[in-house]
């Protein structure tokens, strides 16, 4: 490390006398050089996750299916909309043009219904590696169903806990910080929220601004804002005691400096911790949303709304509901199994090394 | 003379709690000159700190400052409207309308005073930097905020002053977090920015206590350097009276929210003239008086809730008489020689008048067999 081998060097340089040792904190730097390590900072978070390998196994989970997510928005978003102009057009750029291009559309119908997957036999007729994981209910290969539904799911996530978060921190900081009034009227409107079932909330306000995926992450993001603003303002009531904030208000910061550049960034441990746990949660409920019809709208292809599709069919061809199932599943459990990690290592007191 | 820089009339700053009102500064006056560094010293709970913070309109709820005058340059940063000197509305430092016409707005001072003209040095060097971010960030910062420099610009002035106050390969710490920083070096780093601006005053509060000896004198030496450089004034708040014999040019000295003594350093050592401060001066080692005992101030502080009767300092007063328990005396001049040399004793009758030869001594826990606790005599309960 050499921040630790550079403090040993330099100290005895001006403060000719050596420090009382313990006195002036734990990375005080000693002649011997012995390495001590920052506890605090991206560098030693991510070292301390790299460190469990439940965490890792998360943090791949979150990875690779965000990059299948990330590829699957570019194919189909992206291209959709640049398909529109003519020059890019011309060249052969459409929806889905790299799945069509390398394997098959995920919305074409070209296939025998209901296959089974590879090596496996119904009624339907034999698996063939043509499609991996079988095909649905009008001959469409569940894999590529699969990874471009998982752009609905890691967006609908990632997008609604965003909104979640924001919200939640800007309410859960103002009050907490300024305390008094302001936080009796932002956490009571909180609260309120708190008092409302998650899902009817959700429900309640597709029924008001539209039946379709937009307003379902916003519900879930609007439904979520109350866990942030609480978490955060637990933080905050403490962090906006700290001799920091004393001194940089001393200094004339103004209070939305404060909040932005010294109260929040010291509160946002548990944060960053509650929003990994969340994106899981949020595609649970949206799944959820789209099994019952609201959500994404066929033929774009999204796990809930297969799963929802694959119940009529569970008798002939039981693996058309165990795949977004299990997609699912893995998704959700990798953000909690990468949470949890991530708070271990953001929480200096769980530590038993 | 100049008008002083820094002139303190009268404040008084109280405390609303459910217990009753504390009146943790009431009524003190000190002037600070330019280029003068000036000691407010006291016991814990003296009030010190608060009345540093008073100057600067930082008290926070339940506190509130209710009276008095403080000019800075000239200008006003706290005054009253005649009769509404005791007001106790409910609206809190920042509401404008409390002040009179020609105080400082909140906003004003926020952004022209703080930091800017009048900086603070704050006692806990290890928690008084924000640890998510890098050390010289933070000094860039706060450099491009109160001198609206560019970016470049204020980074190098910040690199500059790391190298001013005594870090190492300025340029390389730049960019490591407190964490990786010694206590010494922070409140080297503290100093910094404090200085960063060229404040006209710095109210450094109790900047070395948190520091072992050595460090102590290193911070010292390097506050003193600093100080003829550029030429700032100091009020240095403490109560380690080895760090005021050491800095000090005048001091002023508190106890339980009121200035008992003030005087030059000289004058407060070898001419010791409040019994508060002797016995200040009798519970630390001095190298030019020979002791065998260090003597502990008798009794403890009584609660600034409730302050005693008469002189505050009567129920722990080695020189206490009846009078004492009767007439709280005032910081006046002793002679007039034109030293500034200001003393609230009643004992010096000459100045007073109050019938202190006359008057029988009281028992009090100064008079030995009491030490422990307080007695009921003291308080007048």
């Amino acid at each position: 490390m050499t921040v630790a081998t550079r403090r040993s060097e330099t100290d005895d340089v001006v403060e000719s006398t050596p420090e009382e040792p313990g006195r002036s904190g734990r990375t005080e730097g000693r002649p011997e050089g012995r390495e001590i390590e920052a506890r605090v900072g991206w560098r030693y978070t991510l070292r301390e996750v790299g460190r469990d390998p439940t965490a890792m196994a998360g943090l791949l989970v979150v990875g690779v299916m965000t990059a299948m997510a990330v590829f699957a928005t570019v194919d189909a978003v992206v291209f959709a909309s640049l398909a529109r102009f003519e020059v890019f057009a011309r060249v052969g750029v459409r929806q889905y043009w790299i799945a069509e291009t390398l394997w098959v559309s995920p919305i074409a119908e070209p296939s025998p219904r209901l296959l089974p997957p590879v090596g496996m036999e119904n009624q339907f007729g034999r698996g063939t590696w043509a499609h991996p994981l079988g095909t649905d209910d009008r001959g469409r290969d569940i894999l590529a169903r699969i990874v471009y539904g998982s752009r609905i799911a890691i967006q609908v996530g990632i997008v609604s806990t965003l909104l979640g978060l924001v919200g939640g921190v800007l309410v859960g900081a103002v009050a907490g910080y300024y305390g008094d009034l302001v936080d009796d009227a932002l956490m009571r409107a909180v609260e309120t929220l708190y008092a409302i079932p998650f899902l009817v909330l959700v429900l309640a306000v597709m029924a008001a601004f539209g039946r379709n995926l937009t307003f379902a992450i916003l519900g879930v993001g609007i439904a979520s804002i109350p866990t942030f603003a609480r978490l955060i303002r637990s933080r905050v009531l403490s962090v906006r005691e700290a001799d920091y904030v004393e001194a940089a208000r001393a200094a004339g910061v103004r209070d939305r400096n404060i909040i932005r550049r010294h109260v929040v960034p010291n509160s946002f441990a548990p944060v960053l911790v509650q929003a990994t746990l969340q994106v899981g949660y949020s595609i649970i409920v949206v799944a959820g949303l789209s099994f019952l019809g609201f959500g994404a709208q066929p033929p774009t292809p999204s796990w809930g709304q297969m799963l929802s599709v694959s119940k009529d069919y569970m008798i002939q061809n039981v693996w058309f509901s165990i795949w977004p199932g299990l997609a699912i599943l893995v998704t959700v459990v990798g953000f909690n199994v990468f949470g949890d990690g991530l708070r271990d290592a953001l929480d200096p007191r769980l530590q038993n090394e | 003379m100049t008008a002083p820089l820094l002139e303190v009339e009268n404040l008084r700053t109280r405390f609303h709690t459910p217990d009753g009102v504390v009146r943790a500064v009431d009524g003190i006056s000190f002037t600070v000159r330019e280029g003068e560094i000036v000691g407010l010293v006291g016991e814990s709970g003296a009030g010190k700190s608060v009345a540093g913070a008073s100057l600067l309109r930082l008290v926070e709820d339940p506190g509130r400052i209710v009276g008095g005058e403080v000019t800075f340059k000239g200008e006003t940063l706290v005054g009253f409207p005649d009769g509404r000197a005791e007001a106790g509305d409910g609206s809190g430092d920042d509401a404008d309308d409390r002040w009179r016409d020609d105080v400082l707005s909140a906003e004003a001072i926020r952004r022209r005073i703080r930091g800017r003209e009048i900086a603070i040095i704050f006692q806990d060097p290890m928690e008084s930097l924000n640890p998510v971010f890098t050390v010289g960030g933070q000094l860039r910062e706060f450099i491009e905020l109160n001198r609206g420099l560019t970016q470049g610009r204020a980074r190098e002035l910040a690199v500059d002053m790391l190298r001013e106050v005594g870090i190492p390969e300025a340029e390389d710490r730049y960019d490591d977090y407190p964490h990786e920083f010694s206590g010494g070096m922070r409140q080297r780093v503290l100093i910094a920015m404090a200085l960063a601006c060229e404040p006209s005053l710095v109210i450094a509060d109790e900047p070395t206590t948190a520091l072992d000896v050595t460090v102590e004198g290193q911070i010292l030496e390097l506050v003193a350097d600093l100080q003829a450089k550029y030429d700032t004034s100091f009020l240095w708040i403490t109560h380690d009276m080895g760090v005021v014999a050491e800095i000090c040019d005048r001091v002023n000295v508190m106890y339980l929210g009121e200035i008992v003594e003030q005087a030059d350093v000289d004058d407060l050592f070898y001419d010791t003239s409040h019994p508060y401060t002797e016995a200040l001066l009798d519970s630390i080692p001095r190298p030019d008086r020979p002791v065998d005992e260090l003597d502990p101030i008798a009794g403890i502080m009584p609660e600034a809730i409730e302050p005693p009767d008469g002189c505050r300092f009567h129920t722990r007063c080695p020189d206490a008489r009846a009078v004492c328990t009767e007439i709280n005396p005032d910081c006046r001049p002793l002679d007039d020689a034109g030293r500034p040399h200001r003393a609230a004793c009643l004992k010096h009758e000459s100045v007073f008048g109050a019938g202190y030869r006359e008057s029988d001594p009281i028992e009090n826990e100064a008079a030995g067999g009491f030490d422990v606790g307080r007695t009921e005599e003291g308080t007048d309960d």
